[in-house]
């Protein structure tokens, strides 16, 4: 940019987006209590932070959650994608519809409806309910990103196959998924990084007896602020980091 | 499209199928029945039905409420989209080998959760905070202001959080523009108040109307922002909502509350189905 102040104002936004990050991650190595002054490195706050057997409890229960939303929405979510673009069948427009309405829904009202659900068919507040949630709201958004990536095919590919006398199965394992995996696998991450970064729906399906990383991470925050948080902030900012990179090289790698 | 053999589809379609009707279509209606229901201590729901929670919610504390959110969620969008679309519109029309790595340094706060970006807020606002810190030793103030826990934090809380959401649609849509179109503006004696006007605004409202879509949306109902950077004094529907359900206890209100909501939201929808066409709505995301 030759222009000086078209890039001053876009470093002022990427500042505005990092700066607060930075702050975090600098803190978290920070030797000291409450002071922003800064006394040494230290990983006092990690040490702490990895002997909390609480807290390690809750991320297992995170990723054991994520993993599992996340690879039944991709299946759910994949195969509704590729019926949409494959088939022509009654309610086409209906179920785009209905994703399309989904994703928009606030969190908040498909949180309380789900825990009205649960609590009328007798689901105990805990592990299923949180999981059955995170499969409904990931589905949309892996049917999103898996669309957009199937439209870009090569409908004669298709055609060819049948002419050539492939079953639909054939296709869909021979032709389809490989064409299709590094949607599939973005679909994937984006769903574990949206289950386990939700706060909103989970807050209201979660039960005592099995608590998540973002809920325990709420819950310390609102006691005040403490270095040990600092710390875990970055490591989960960390996390999401590595996803959002894979995740990334593998939508852009053309198939 | 003519297919062979069925059981792939009619496997694929059933389970969606049933899926969205377990899983949503059903809960709604529920949330529906139960704000028409009443309560008491024995029972989060009970018969009879009755309109009562609908007539609580004419109290003007609620009506108040709703304008608040209403007011804040659009401003919010406001600022995202007057901080958004130049930021957008520079980084779409780069030619830069950076570019792409710019671009993912927008996507990284997009997929970071917007919890621990709120966290951080506060690290930057608290009274010895990084902002107060520095104006101190700068001397531009002799003691600490309070930016924590007021409606300012509030709104640069929603601003931080949502920004991405208003960037990222905007980014694509501006990056499909056709230049020719632009050039062929200016050639035939345009200024650059009328191509913007006439030419680029135009053709960028669909990414316009998705961002703002993204940032009105959750940001009357992200509850935690509110409750970490502001003070008991700003409700906003997502908290009164949240109060209901799991504080006061009385699920029939907080139905209600909802229903109106979405009805509101459902309105907002369609009104912007029909000035934007329905071909936009799949780019949305």
């Amino acid at each position: 940019m030759r222009n000086l102040p078209y890039t001053s104002y876009l470093t002022a936004i990427y500042l505005f987006f990092y700066i607060p990050i930075i702050v975090l991650i600098v803190y978290s190595f920070n030797n000291a209590q409450y002071s922003l002054l800064w006394h040494g490195f230290s990983l006092r706050w990690y040490h702490e932070l990895f002997a909390d057997s609480d807290l390690w409890l809750a991320v297992l229960h995170s990723v054991i959650l994520g993993v599992t939303a996340a690879t039944v929405a991709t299946c759910v979510g994949g195969l509704t994608a590729i019926s949409l673009y494959r088939y022509d069948f009654f309610g086409r427009q209906l179920l785009y519809g209905s994703i399309f309405i989904l994703i928009l829904s606030p969190d908040i009202v498909m949180g309380i409806s789900l825990l009205i659900l649960f609590s009328m068919i007798g689901i105990t507040l805990g592990f299923w309910s949180l999981l059955l949630a995170h499969i409904t709201f990931c589905i949309p958004f892996v049917v999103v990103t898996v669309y957009s990536r199937i439209v870009s095919f090569d409908q004669y590919i298709f055609e060819a196959a049948k002419d050539l006398g492939a079953k639909d199965s054939v296709i869909l394992t021979r032709i389809i998924l490989p064409l299709l995996w590094p949607a599939l696998l973005a679909g994937w991450l984006l769903s574990f990084t949206l289950s386990i970064d939700d706060v909103i729906i989970s807050y209201f399906v979660a039960g005592p007896d099995f608590e998540i990383l973002p809920l325990k991470i709420y819950s310390m925050v609102r006691l005040g602020v403490k270095p040990e948080i600092n710390a875990l902030c970055t490591v989960t900012f960390g996390l999401t980091l590595l996803l959002i990179v894979i995740s990334q090289l593998s939508l852009r790698k053309k198939p | 499209m003519k297919h062979y053999d069925n059981g792939l589809k009619h496997f694929s379609l059933s389970i969606i199928w049933l899926w969205l009707t377990v899983f949503a279509m059903l809960p709604f209606c529920l949330v529906t029945l139960a704000s028409f229901a009443s309560h008491d201590d024995a029972h989060l729901l009970t018969l009879p039905a009755t309109l009562i929670n609908y007539i609580h919610l004419n109290n003007s504390v609620y009506v108040k409420i709703f304008k608040q959110s209403f007011y804040i969620a659009g401003i919010c969008t406001l600022i995202c989209l007057l901080l958004g679309y130049p930021f957008a519109y520079l980084i779409a029309r780069m030619q830069s080998r950076f570019k792409g790595l710019l671009i993912l340094l927008i996507i990284i706060p997009f997929w970071t959760s917007s919890l621990i970006r709120t966290y951080s807020m506060i690290t930057m606002l608290k009274p010895q905070g990084v902002i107060n810190s520095m104006l101190l030793w700068l001397g531009v103030i002799s003691k600490p202001l309070t930016l924590l826990f007021t409606d300012t934090s509030v709104m640069i809380g929603l601003v931080y959080n949502l920004l991405p959401f208003m960037v990222l649609p905007l980014l694509t849509n501006i990056e499909r523009l056709d230049n020719r179109l632009i050039d062929a503006a200016r050639d035939l004696g345009a200024n650059r108040l009328t191509t913007f006007r006439k030419i680029i605004l135009p053709l960028t409202m669909p990414g316009i109307l998705s961002g703002s879509i993204l940032v009105f949306l959750p940001a009357m109902t992200i509850f935690y922002i509110p409750d970490l950077l502001g003070g008991s004094k700003s409700i906003l529907l997502g908290n009164l909502i949240q109060n209901q359900f799991l504080i006061a206890q009385n699920w029939p209100l907080g139905s209600a509350i909802s229903v109106v909501f979405t009805l509101l939201l459902a309105v907002l929808l369609i009104i912007y189905w029909r000035s934007s066409g329905n071909k936009d709505s799949q780019e949305l995301l």
